[in-house]
């Protein structure tokens, strides 16, 4: 009964941030259709999109390989299992023992490597040129993230999500300031992963400016439905992490009742929401970066990683 | 109130934070903005320690930091920027990149320096003066990588949000003391402001290296 119960949660959450996904894209697309005085396309737009792209024919390049097909498939997989290991709104779940923060970076290292071969594989000069600034901004972002998730590790004492979403929702920490550099560097992170304005416009099919697009540029069909849904996963998945690790507010444990869980997914969800409309807002207030700019941008990121660490150190007296 | 030392240190971090995207930021009025952001931040730190140390009279120092350096000074530099006509992106002398990582270098040297001299103070205000001491090596720095001379004035000036900043985090300056820092920085402003009109008389550019060139240090 117990393991019934744990297991009934666990797959609840695998499923919910999949089925949140593509309505929280809607909700970014429509806050900034708004922003701009526009009407904009329904929230659930995007559901739709899914659908079309399911029911379409998929055409592939004479010279994809094998590599091109598969792809897809496994970096929709990769992301959705980084996503479900993330605690959206309660901790302590049984897959928990394996929420790593590093395993995390891991996964998504590995969904990215596909994606960028994937986008090198036909053999055009977009794809590959967006693979190449693909890799450019995560050889940048996770040396960044990574100095995050020391943070987290060295406060928390771990580095399993689960119990540092636990730390953090308990109070003991108080506010530090360690904890509001790595903030602003988890945002600076966020934007650069999701390929978002400042570092990439994930709106836009302009040759020059496009990282993301480009390398999905040969996909159809089915395969851009897997690639679609997977970029829609991991800006969920980032912005649990950002809500569960900088605002644990009314998350549920392990052994709380349903009334306690009822609320966890009602805040997880207000919360989500929330942080998606103030990205819409960010990135209509924002201009889009010179590529040659994100790396200054993201070093700054770095730079505020290194600088929580560092002052954890002070704080702890070396 | 168990919150409200942790409250102020946060905001004294911010105005570290903002040192760190003036350093960042390459275009003169967004240069401009930050450096409005970082007054802002540093007058209310400073109202946060008046409130929480019962020391009411820091509130005036709050008032005159908010005053001056986000009203009065960037004000006229902006109207100096128009007049100058100088919109263009600063050029710095080495690239952002390696400003930002040697500015996280003397934070490190300022931490390291601070650590071990105030051994009976409280923790948060070590890392106080930490800070402090990190905006003010970051203005020099910002004086230092900065050709253009309004650039220049913005380091020195963030250079004295530093010094309040220390100021403030020790209990207890005299307000004659905060006073005639405000008005001789004032007044430092004023001379900067003539002397920048002069230099552009003199050498059509407020580049400093123009007047290197003048005097002879490099040909």
């Amino acid at each position: 009964m117990e393991l019934m119960h744990d297991l009934l949660l666990q797959g609840w959450q695998m499923v919910l941030v999949v089925l949140i996904a593509p309505w929280i894209t809607g909700v970014v697309r429509k806050t900034k259709a708004r922003m701009l005085r526009k009407q904009g396309p329904s929230v659930l737009q995007p559901y739709r999109d899914l659908r079309r792209l399911l029911s379409k024919e998929t055409l592939l390049a004479e010279n994809a390989s094998w590599l091109f097909r598969v792809a897809p498939y496994l970096i929709v997989s990769a992301t959705w299992v980084a996503a479900t290991l993330v605690p959206t709104f309660a901790t302590g779940l049984p897959f928990s023992w394996v929420a790593d923060l590093l395993a995390i970076v891991a996964i998504l290292a590995t969904a990215r490597f596909f994606l960028a071969l994937a986008g090198m594989d036909v053999g055009t000069s977009f794809g590959g040129i967006g693979s190449s600034r693909e890799m450019m901004i995560a050889s940048l972002a996770e040396p960044a993230m990574l100095f995050i998730v020391f943070t987290m590790a060295i406060l928390a004492g771990t580095t399993r999500l689960s119990t540092i979403a636990s730390v953090m929702a308990s109070g003991t920490m108080g506010i530090r300031v360690s904890i509001g550099l790595s903030l602003f560097a988890m945002l600076i992170v966020a934007l650069a992963e999701n390929a978002r304005i400042p570092v990439d416009n994930p709106a836009t099919h302009l040759e020059l400016t496009m990282v993301h697009e480009a390398m999905v540029l040969e996909y159809t069909g089915r395969h851009l439905a897997m690639i679609e849904i997977a970029a829609s996963i991991k800006l969920v998945l980032f912005l649990s992490l950002i809500s569960c690790l900088f605002f644990p507010l009314g998350m549920a444990q392990r052994e709380d009742g349903w009334l306690a869980m009822g609320i966890g997914l009602v805040a997880y969800l207000l919360k989500i929401n929330a942080l998606a409309c103030l990205l819409a807002i960010g990135e209509s207030v924002m201009a889009k970066m010179r590529v040659f700019r994100v790396a200054e941008l993201l070093s700054i990121a770095m730079l505020f990683g290194v600088l929580a660490v560092f002052l954890l150190f002070l704080s702890r007296g070396m | 109130m168990a919150y409200g030392y942790d409250i102020s240190h946060l905001l004294s971090a911010s105005v570290l934070v903002f040192s760190f995207l003036l350093l960042f930021q390459g275009r003169m009025f967004g240069l401009l903005n930050m450096f409005v952001m970082q007054a802002v931040c540093l007058s209310l730190t400073v109202a946060s320690q008046a409130h929480f140390q019962n020391a009411p009279h820091l509130y005036v120092t709050a008032a005159i930091a908010l005053f001056f350096k986000a009203g009065i000074i960037p004000y006229s530099l902006r109207r100096i920027i128009i007049r100058l006509g100088i919109y263009r992106d600063i050029e710095t002398i080495f690239g952002v990149g390696l400003t930002l990582v040697v500015g996280v270098a003397l934070t490190c040297l300022a931490i390291m320096t601070v650590m071990p001299l105030a051994h009976a103070q409280e923790l948060s205000a070590r890392e106080d003066l930490a800070f402090a001491l990190s905006v003010i090596l970051m203005g020099m720095l910002m004086m230092i990588t900065r050709k253009n001379a309004i650039s220049q004035i913005v380091g020195f000036m963030s250079l004295e949000n530093g010094l309040v900043l220390a100021a403030t985090g020790v209990r207890g300056m005299p307000l004659v003391v905060e006073f005639s820092v405000a008005f001789s920085i004032l007044i430092a402003f004023f001379v900067f402001g003539l002397f920048v009109f002069r230099i552009r008389e003199s050498f059509d550019s407020v580049e400093i290296h123009v007047m290197e060139q003048y005097r002879g240090e490099k040909q």
